[in-house]
């Protein structure tokens, strides 16, 4: 696991929202590695606790409810969660950049956006004014602004969305990150702008080497644009892979079943496959798996019913939580059970 | 019958060069500046027990398509014939009897529900203002058509959140099917959705079209949830049709360039890497300064002469029946 090639690594950790009503653990136990240079995408349904994941990163977790209770972030070799305030907000923004769905409440509307570019650049290198505005302006032409020298000086409203999403970016590129933290930085644009954006991040990627989180709910963007994939259900990881591998070979039911139930282009059926009922709120996640209602083996083993499977490795490069996937019997959780109530009688695997 | 009945040769709605244009005011006067043309000579018919899809990015007037022909906007000109009625100079009651065969489903699950009502009560509501069923009849309709939609009868009694966006979106589809409604206007229905929850609601729909024999129109920007749902799919740009076709045409062979742009715009999961699809650059004009000649010309690879003056109509593919496009270059 210590690669001198990973960027970032996540270890164990949890995120819970100490509600009125109870502990919501929005996040549980998650832990994943990216790669220097890769795009590596968080994928699931509302609610599963992708975005909190990144906030958790960010050390944004809306205070005093939200709090990571366990785990470490890694970043090169700093655990982030051990950082005093003030280190990791020279950090944040700085080596870690983050780039949200809607830009337009995420830019402020009295302020030109070269002023809001200049800002972030001045708070995290030491640059007068007139050298960050140079930047800014070269910032913008780097994010496919066409006549930069004019937009420095326009508000946010003069913009059009896709425009604006390309001045977050600028903003988040300016202090030259390691990581781009991309929450859902599409879903709130048409298709055909979209791809604009999505080629544009790849591109800056390119050039960079910088590493990217996507974190989205499109699988199309996914398998398109991304390298690594973890798909989040309820809280937790449930399969992680290399993007062709995972849509190739899906192990885990979950992201089989959201694969079967989208609809693709030219290719015409009659109903969709869908997947039963509807994704558990935090406050009363089921027992066992967390998708064992939901699931076509599931729903009826006893196994699945009463005890959360881990994530293990079932092939190199490829782990996933699930007692059914191909390659999970050789793990020790398994045989553990297996030694305690004897061999487990598998239920038909027919979906 | 009375005067206002037109013949319609198996149609349930015939839409004729329909358009909807907003005033610009301006000034301390409320002058008026000029036209937004949001809906600008749109025509399109819907067979009975079919399905017509309009797609297009946001701003294109697609929904506005959509309150034109129930009259929730006023349209400028042009002629909207729903089952023999002219629908834009219906009066009184028949605009009531209208509104009984036409119904909308929305696409924002959570606002489109009064947080105040029971379940039961809004979906009891339309029935409530058209008088028609009254007593206890109309509770047992309720509870029926909540069980259809997959929903429990004992539901009735509850408020809107205690339900998540999936099951309100089932809520919204028995509020529009309480009428008995001929035509059912969706307008992104789905779009708000989890994918999990997506197909559901798709499956749902089409259930119950075949049962109730229903006729949609169905509005959404998601291409590939178009081409599963819908018979005919109608392509939008900037208040006009750009191409219409049978889906399968549609789909398989795309003409008009901007058709093709959003089909190879979308990110397909069993298309494997992202590759260079060809530069389509540049965003939707301001449609409050639209370009002169076809309107998609300032992003079109193949716009030259007559694209930049003249605004190509709609017309029909001399080698293929039912294939419309509008460009001079196809």
């Amino acid at each position: 696991m210590d690669d001198n090639n990973i960027l970032l690594s996540l270890e164990d950790v949890s995120t819970y929202f100490f509600t009125e009503e109870g502990v919501a653990k929005a996040v549980q136990g998650v832990s994943f590695s990216i790669k220097k240079g890769r795009m590596f995408a968080l994928v699931g349904e509302s609610g599963c606790g992708k975005s909190v994941t990144a906030l958790s990163i960010m050390r944004l977790v809306p205070a005093p409810q939200g709090k990571i209770v366990s785990g470490e972030i890694f970043l090169g070799k700093r655990d982030l969660l051990q950082l005093s305030v003030k280190r990791m907000r020279a950090i944040r923004g700085n080596k870690i950049a983050m780039i949200f769905q809607e830009p337009m409440t995420s830019l402020n509307p009295v302020y030109t956006v070269g002023n809001q570019i200049v800002e972030a650049i001045r708070l995290h290198q030491r640059k007068s004014a007139s050298q960050a505005w140079a930047d800014a302006i070269e910032m913008l032409r780097k994010a496919g602004i066409s006549d930069p020298e004019q937009r420095v000086r326009e508000y946010p409203h003069q913009m059009s969305g896709g425009m604006r999403q390309r001045v977050m970016i600028a903003m988040a590129i300016s202090c030259r990150p390691t990581l781009l933290i991309a929450d859902e930085p599409t879903t709130a644009l048409d298709v055909t702008i979209q791809a604009q954006i999505l080629d544009l991040l790849g591109e800056l990627q390119e050039q960079s080497e910088m590493s990217i989180l996507l974190i989205t709910h499109d699988l199309g963007v996914v398998t398109e644009r991304a390298d690594d994939v973890a798909v989040m259900y309820a809280s937790r990881i449930v399969e992680v892979a290399d993007s062709r591998k995972i849509f190739a070979e899906p192990l885990h039911p979950y992201t089989q079943g959201l694969l079967k139930s989208l609809p693709q282009l030219g290719y015409s059926a009659k109903r969709l496959l869908t997947i039963p009922g509807t994704v558990p709120e935090p406050l009363h996640f089921p027992t066992g798996c967390k998708f064992h209602p939901r699931c076509p083996i599931g729903c009826s083993d006893k196994r699945c019913q009463t005890i959360e499977p881990p994530m293990r490795a079932v092939q190199p490069e490829r782990r996933v939580a699930c007692w059914y996937a191909p390659g999970y019997e050789t793990n020790e959780e398994y045989k553990e059970y297996e030694s305690k109530y004897g061999k487990h009688k598998r239920v038909s695997t027919e979906g | 019958m009375n005067r206002n009945t037109v013949s319609t040769n198996g149609y349930l709605l015939k839409v004729e060069d329909l358009k909807t244009y907003f005033l610009i005011k301006k000034g301390l006067l409320r002058r008026t500046a000029g036209f937004i043309k949001a809906v600008d000579g749109v025509s399109f018919d819907i067979k009975k027990g079919q399905t017509l899809g309009l797609v297009g990015e946001s701003g294109c007037g697609k929904t506005t398509v959509a309150r034109s022909i129930v009259r929730l906007v006023p349209a400028t000109a042009g002629e909207v014939i729903f089952d023999r009625i002219n629908v834009l100079s219906a009066d009184k009651n028949e605009l009531s009897e209208l509104r009984k065969q036409i119904s909308l489903i929305f696409q924002d699950p959570f606002s489109s529900l009064n947080p105040r009502m029971t379940i039961g009560n809004i979906i009891a509501e339309p029935l409530k203002v058209q008088r028609a069923v009254t007593g206890s009849e109309l509770t047992e309709r309720v509870a029926v058509l909540l069980s259809r939609v997959g929903l429990s009868a004992d539901h009735i009694n509850r408020y809107p959140h205690e339900f998540s966006g999936g099951q309100r979106q089932r809520i919204g589809v028995a509020r529009a099917l309480v009428t008995e409604p001929k035509l059912v206007i969706c307008d992104e229905p789905v779009s708000a959705l989890d994918v999990s929850i997506q197909s559901q609601i798709l499956n749902l729909l089409k259930d119950l079209q075949e049962e109730f024999g229903l006729t949609f129109l169905f509005i959404a920007h998601d291409l590939t949830v178009v081409e599963f749902f819908c018979d005919v799919t109608a392509v939008m740009y900037m208040g006009k049709i750009v191409e219409r076709a049978t889906s399968e045409e549609l789909y398989r062979n795309p003409i008009h360039p901007y058709t093709r742009a959003l089909m190879s715009a979308i990110p397909r999961v069993a298309g494997g890497r992202h590759t260079a699809k060809g530069s389509f650059g540049g965003e939707v004009p301001s449609i409050l300064n639209p370009p002169s000649g076809c309107p998609f010309h300032p992003r079109c690879p193949l716009a030259e002469g007559d694209c930049l003056k003249l605004m190509p109509e709609l017309k029909e593919k001399s080698d293929s029946t039912g294939h419309f496009v509008a460009c001079w270059k196809c």
